[in-house]
């Protein structure tokens, strides 16, 4: 069966925030069709839950300077300042366009947008947590997601509904189109194009306990690997402190910004010991690390690896005068309208009434900070410096770097709105004067014979064993502590579970129409290699740095780690690393205590 | 404990007719969730068995399904809630009243284009605030559409309703929670027009209060009560 053909001015991979904000900022100067492996609706952007920080003021004083002081000390100094002052300056406009377009945002009694305090954010005067979380209860991902399919629909974006991208068509130095599966009925499409904007989110599929959904399985990511773009920082991948145990549902840091605590067996809020000042609200790599220490101790709740999420009134009440808080005071009504979904998931899961219980939690895999290396205007390098005609990637899946070593909460949402949009602009810009180039000949001949050798291939082994056996070595090796020699195991596994995903794998469905058996054996792919990245990148960084931590290098070593990791695939197969510098603005590296 | 499970399975490629698939599972915990069963047989049994999923933790809509007869997400419907002992006996079908594309998995087209015909966003193109700001709305008026908000478009409601049985062309619960959300929010200029299209022939007055719609609602949308809301809106002529 041959490939139709589709042309338009720009191609959007990925229907999530900032796969809809790029879309509907391209089709304001271009013809932009948007593809996507699942419905939008559906997309990851929705399970996002505590908030999009900008420094709106609306309650007490902020800065857009201070959210980024603290999105630079959140990323260990990782971040690229010049990148850091673009997030946290556009983030104020982009939330206020957001309300613009309906998202229907909590409000304060002045009729202003509702905010609250979340992990990392301070008042770089006081040091005290700052109410910067613009939200809509528990669910702000949802409507940022609604809002922005809603006003495509209005905008009459095309979309291409589970379409599923599975190969990148380069040419040189330029990009020329993408090809996808239509997964309704396994026919090829190639989607020609003059540019391309990758928006296909994140993998923490290659972990076992995860809050990602299954769909998260470093598509984009991996394409652009397989076609010579590197990967950025992908030792870097961020260890969110609450997810629920065993589930690694995420339960939002929202409920520690309305003041809950964590617990450990001997009834201790351990958070006082890592970060004095301003305890559970510190960063999401030194809670995980807190709790890991704690279980370690043996302080586990039942002598497990858990801790307790305690957001009963009684307890919060007891903790908000220990800390001085004097106008503080909460009850079971405003846990339930503050934190609706979170008291539907304990409820679900765990049969817990958060606001009777606490709940138990252990660190889930969450948020790469590391990807598709790009510059401010979402565009796509080549190396350190060369941009490559007409790609451009944006969200979780990009690389700009704005979260360095270390995400603070509610920047992903952030990212995706104002990179979202900044590439659409340049896409919509870049198509007015760009010329389509031609297709190469037989551009999805590749694709399709590897979706015929996967069908026909004579094995014995479930795709699903392969990806058990690569969380299990991700977790074991390259989680939230590491050390070389287990770091070095995982590569060596890596190495061995892509060879038997080549010779020994078989898939069950032989058929065209809606061949998810093979589709996720195609995603395992995708995994595995960046699996494999993410563990050559963090067993090279002999150093400890935010997201990354390690037993047997527990410094942070500015002199000889200040850099990014740039991790090329080689057309021999193997993986050459490369390093880039940090972009440094107004705030020179220090020691990061909170 | 062990469960059994029937599966509607259904492949139209190479002339097959739907059938039930019987699986067994051991080893099943009571937290253990329909889609986790799924995933099992799908995974360790049977590559081919077909369905929707993504988040499986309720909140991205993929994954509902006529399960023992009612609709609900299976990520959602936990063990513990069908049965208890040693064994539970589970069915699962595709929801009704959408083709289905191969076993259950429906078309979601139909469903979509009802949603998209509400006009399903916000309106309002009067000048935003002068200093550059957002719109400001009282916590009373946020939350009178607060409920509505919450919909993730999975069409448990809308594949539940008797009407929507009956006839295709009703434009069904979903849609009408989603007009709801924008025609009783204070920021929005356009409940007149969006009114007008729900109270044509295939409109709100296709409903008949079945509650089916309510009691399917895996966000716990009370969403009988918003289509009586719209009814009222319409017949009063106030929002």
């Amino acid at each position: 069966m041959k490939p139709i053909i589709h042309t338009h001015d720009a191609i959007v991979v990925g229907a999530g925030g900032s796969g809809l904000m790029a879309a509907l900022y391209a089709s304001r100067g271009a013809d932009v069709a948007v593809v996507s492996k699942l419905y939008p609706t559906r997309s990851h952007t929705g399970a996002a839950q505590g908030g999009v920080s900008a420094a709106l003021g609306n309650n007490e004083e902020d800065r857009w300077e201070w959210h980024a002081y603290d999105t630079v000390k959140g990323s260990d100094y990782l971040a690229d300042q010049d990148a850091v002052d673009v997030l946290c300056k556009e983030a104020i406009d982009a939330v206020v366009e957001l309300e613009h377009m309906g998202l229907p945002f909590d409000r304060f009694p002045n009729g202003k947008i509702s905010q609250r305090r979340f992990g990392g954010h301070t008042n770089n005067d006081t040091g005290k947590p700052v109410m910067r979380a613009c939200h809509a209860a528990d669910r702000t991902g949802h409507m940022i997601l609604q809002t922005l399919y809603q006003q495509c629909i209005k905008n009459k974006v095309n979309f291409y509904d589970e379409f599923q991208v599975v190969d990148l068509i380069r040419v040189d130095d330029t990009i020329r189109g993408i090809v996808a599966v239509e997964i309704a009925n396994g026919q090829f499409h190639i989607f020609h194009g003059k540019a391309v904007i990758f928006a296909t989110g994140g993998w923490g599929r290659c972990w076992e306990v995860t809050s990602n959904a299954h769909s998260l399985t470093g598509d984009g990511a991996a394409l652009c690997l397989r076609r010579g773009i590197p990967l950025e920082d992908m030792e870097f991948f961020q260890f969110h402190p609450t997810g629920i145990f065993k589930l690694g549902i995420l339960i939002t840091e929202g409920v520690r910004g309305e003041g809950g605590v964590l617990i450990n067996s001997e009834g201790e809020r351990f958070m006082e010991k890592y970060a004095p000042s301003i305890k559970d609200l510190a960063s999401r790599d030194v809670v995980s690390r807190a709790i890991f220490l704690e279980t370690k101790a043996g302080r586990g709740i039942n002598g497990q690896n858990y801790v307790h999420l305690d957001v009963t009134p009684d307890t919060v009440n007891h903790y908000f005068k220990q800390d001085g808080y004097t106008d503080r005071h909460i009850d079971k009504e405003y846990i339930e309208a503050k934190l609706p979904d979170i008291a539907d998931f304990t409820k679900t899961y765990l049969g817990v009434d958060p606001t009777e219980e606490p709940m138990p939690i252990q660190p889930t895999a969450h948020y790469g900070m590391g990807g598709i290396p790009t510059n401010v205007d979402g565009e796509v390098l080549l190396d350190n410096d060369t941009v490559i005609k007409g790609m451009y990637a944006a969200g979780e899946c990009a690389c700009v770097s704005v979260h360095g070593a270390n995400r603070l909460g509610t920047n992903s949402l952030v990212d995706l709105v104002v990179f979202g949009r900044r590439s659409g602009m340049k896409v919509a810009d870049y198509c007015k004067d760009a010329e389509l180039l031609p297709l190469p000949d037989g551009a999805a001949d590749e694709i399709m014979a590897e979706f015929e050798r996967i069908r026909n291939n004579n094995g014995t082994v479930k795709h699903h064993d392969i990806r058990k056996e690569m969380q299990s070595t991700m977790t074991e090796n390259v989680g939230v502590f590491r050390i070389q020699e287990n770091m070095d195991s995982a590569v060596v596994d890596m190495a061995a579970l892509k060879k038997k995903y080549r010779d020994e794998m078989a898939v069950d469905d032989k058929g065209s129409l809606f061949n998810t058996d093979i589709l996720e054996a195609w995603e395992l792919g995708c995994l595995l290699d960046i699996a494999e990245v993410t563990a050559v990148s963090a067993a090279n960084r002999k150093e400890s740095r935010g997201g990354h931590a390690r037993d047997d290098f527990p410094e942070r070593d500015d002199e000889n780690w200040l850099k990014h990791t740039m991790c090329y695939l080689q057309e021999d197969g193997t993986l050459h690393i490369d390093y880039k510098p940090v972009v440094i603005g107004r705030y020179e590296p220090k020691p990061r205590v909170y | 404990m062990k469960a059994s499970l029937r599966v509607k399975r259904y492949n139209p490629e190479g002339g097959g007719k739907p059938h039930w698939g019987e699986y067994t599972l051991d080893g099943v915990s009571q937290n253990d969730s329909v889609l986790d069963l799924l995933h099992r047989i799908k995974w360790e049994q049977d590559g081919s068995l077909t369905l929707r999923r993504s988040c499986a933790h309720g909140v991205c809509g993929s994954d509902a399904m006529r399960i023992n007869g009612a609709n609900a997400l299976a990520c959602k419907t936990l063990v513990a809630r069908l049965g208890s002992g040693d064994s539970v006996k589970i069915q699962v079908e595709p929801i009704l009243g959408l083709p289905v594309v191969k076993d259950l998995v429906v078309d979601m087209e139909p469903f979509m284009e009802h949603y998209r015909s509400v006009m399903p966003f916000f309106i309002n193109d009067e000048s935003v605030p002068t200093d550059g700001r957002e719109r400001h709305q009282t916590i009373e008026d946020r939350e009178k559409f607060d409920d509505t908000t919450k919909c993730i478009l999975c069409a448990a409601c809308t594949t539940s309703c008797p009407s929507f049985w009956a006839n295709g062309k009703y434009v069904g619960p979903a849609a009408i929670v989603q007009a709801h959300r924008f025609i009783f929010d204070s920021r929005d200029k356009g409940a007149e027009e969006r009114l007008n299209i729900v109270n044509e022939q295939f409109g709100v007055w296709r409903c008949r209060t079945a509650f089916n719609c309510t009691n399917a609602c895996p966000r716990e949308i009370e969403v009988t009560k918003a289509i009586a809301e719209v009814k009222m809106a319409i017949t009063s002529g106030i929002v």
